[in-house]
């Protein structure tokens, strides 16, 4: 127990005096942060308690160090600052910001990076392709038995495949798996870039290794059918999400002066936003794998059309041109 | 005070917020809840869906492919499942029910709550910290790091703080006109939970309290009602000098 000074215990007693002001204080921040009240004069006295708890706290600090009303201030001045500072919410504001501004502004920082995962996964692709083109038997290292034993009967195991999975399941199951890849792509930035050039790397090499081995068996042309409507934005959002990942991996190895973690954050935080647009656009992949990839009903020209079509909504929807550009408009004329 | 790590936030008005950060025991706690709220939302679903499609007492699914049953019954359990932190997350802006009942919530590295960008990244770095299984990387990721961060929260900028409000100091409005308040606080506190305490660990609590105050000390055989009545005296007072 401490013996403050004459002046100090004077000081403290009028300090306690407050009491009851604290116990409203917390009383309102309790209430505008549940949303029970609307009431503007309450908002509006919110900040001025937030000063008196300030002042309050800052003496109780010096005065009371080691007592229970110090630990309630510090409670209470945490709360009001909690309620203050929680900020308006409006998801699909926040939404429509992120698709029109924030994603092209992440994908122009990503396209060197892009360009680095598109050539690591292009150069394993060739490598797949020419390891098992020269070494056949390698092709049981990158696909199941089942698979293999399907293209040697000299059919495609995409073939009759609506016969045994319904449309829509097999496109949640694809996007799903699509999407947990291409987040793992992502995630595997954390482990200094080496996940994701592992996961890229990995993928080349089976998408080459398939190619080479189906065209040994002279069914290279009917798997190309089958993956070009879906294909083209699901490797190419493959490869984003390898960028975005590289990012991170980058952020890690060569942090700058902003520190490890702190540069760590803010490439997540960027590339994150690249992620939501990885993931809606491999949801369309998988409605496209689903519904019309295995259906032979659609001719190779109508596969092309749809596939060349979703990849150009990507690149609109990447570069931020696939929503009215009228705000930006307007903030231009302000500026 | 809570003795553990403190998350320390500047304030416009000078004096900065400081925030008890939730440790790896309140952060299992939350999310043991919830996990266990997401199965019982999940199976719940399942059971009902399955029964009300099937209209029989079964949870089989049926033999061939069913894009009814697949669609209606077993996609939205697992959506619930999986899909129940970020979205629960994203509709209590950083809350969970398993974090209420656990007396934390998520903030950014200003105090305030996360916004959308940053829950979406939290939960899909769920992937890395949930490897090897049971959240071993996040487990030992909130183990190392000061603040217990899990690599969501390192890549989101965001960490869970205790959110419990404190109670009033015990006999608050008697205290401001105490001559000692810190005494006085004690004494208060004290007379608040006398009825809980053994007698001979309240009056030895007393005792000290008041030989702290150079009165008191050296009474012996003074029973428990006047122990009280010296508190009360204290509290009124502040204190004997």
């Amino acid at each position: 127990m401490s013996h403050p000074g004459e002046r100090g215990r004077a000081l403290a007693v009028s300090l306690l005096q407050h009491s009851a002001q604290w116990q409203a204080a917390q009383a309102r921040a309790q209430r505008l942060a549940a949303g029970r009240t609307a009431d503007a004069a309450d908002a509006t006295q919110l900040a001025q308690d937030y000063r008196t708890l300030a002042y309050d706290l800052a003496r109780a600090r010096a005065l009371l160090p080691d007592s229970r009303t110090r630990e309630y201030l510090e409670r209470t001045y945490a709360q009001a600052h909690a309620t203050l500072y929680r900020g308006a919410w409006h998801p699909l504001d926040s939404l429509l910001r992120l698709l029109r501004e924030q994603l092209p502004r992440a994908v122009r920082w990503l396209l060197p990076y892009l360009a680095w995962s598109t050539t690591i996964f292009v150069l394993s692709a060739l490598a797949g392709y020419a390891l098992v083109r020269h070494y056949p038997e390698l092709i049981a290292l990158f696909a199941s038995p089942e698979l293999i034993a399907s293209v040697e009967h000299g059919r495609l195991w995409t073939e009759g495949l609506l016969n045994v999975v319904p449309s829509a399941v097999l496109s949640v199951q694809i996007l799903t798996n699509n999407i947990v890849v291409s987040l793992f792509a992502y995630c595997a930035g954390f482990l200094f870039g080496l996940g994701t050039l592992y996961i890229l790397g990995l993928n080349g090499l089976m998408l080459g290794a398939v190619f080479a081995f189906t065209a040994q068996h002279a069914l290279a042309r009917p798997l190309l059918e089958f993956i070009v409507a879906h294909g083209c934005v699901e490797l190419s959002v493959m490869c984003l999400s390898g960028a975005a990942g590289a990012a991170v991996g980058e952020a890690l190895i060569r942090p700058g002066s902003q520190g490890r973690m702190e540069s760590f954050r803010r490439a997540a935080a960027r590339s994150g936003t690249v992620l939501f647009a990885c993931t809606l656009l491999l949801i369309g992949a998988g409605l496209i794998e689903g519904y019309v990839s295995p259906d032979p009903r659609f001719s190779f020209t109508a596969r092309i059309a749809i596939g060349a079509g979703y990849w150009l909504v990507m690149v609109l929807l990447l570069s931020g041109r696939l929503w009215p550009r009228q705000r930006q408009a307007a903030r231009r004329i302000i500026e | 005070m809570s003795g553990g790590a403190e998350f320390i936030v500047d304030s416009a008005t000078g004096i900065d917020v400081a925030l008890p950060v939730a440790g790896p025991g309140a952060r299992s706690y939350a999310f043991i809840i919830d996990w266990h709220i997401r199965l019982v939302l999940a199976l719940a679903w399942y059971a009902g869906a399955a029964l009300l499609y099937s209209g029989r007492l079964t949870l089989a699914a049926p033999l061939a492919s069913d894009t009814r049953w697949f669609t209606t019954v077993l996609a939205p359990a697992l959506a619930i499942y999986f899909l129940y932190h970020p979205v629960v997350e994203l509709a209590l802006r950083g809350s969970t029910p398993g974090k209420r009942m656990a007396g934390v919530r998520i903030v950014n590295r200003h105090g305030a709550a996360p916004g959308a960008g940053a829950v979406l990244i939290r939960n899909v770095f769920r992937l890395i910290d949930s490897l090897p299984l049971c959240y071993g990387v996040g487990l030992v990721s909130v183990a190392m790091t000061a603040e217990h961060l899990r690599i969501g929260d390192l890549a989101a900028g965001t960490l869970l703080v205790y959110e419990r409000p404190a109670p009033a100091p015990a006999g608050a409005a008697a205290l401001g006109t105490a001559r000692d308040p810190a005494a006085a606080e004690v004494a208060a506190e004290l007379l608040q939970r006398w009825p809980q305490l053994l007698p001979e660990a309240r009056i030895r609590l007393a005792r000290a309290l008041l030989a702290a105050q150079a009165d008191g000390a050296g009474t012996h055989g003074a029973d428990d009602r006047y122990w009280q009545a010296r508190l009360r005296e204290l509290l009124r007072s502040g204190g004997v000098s």
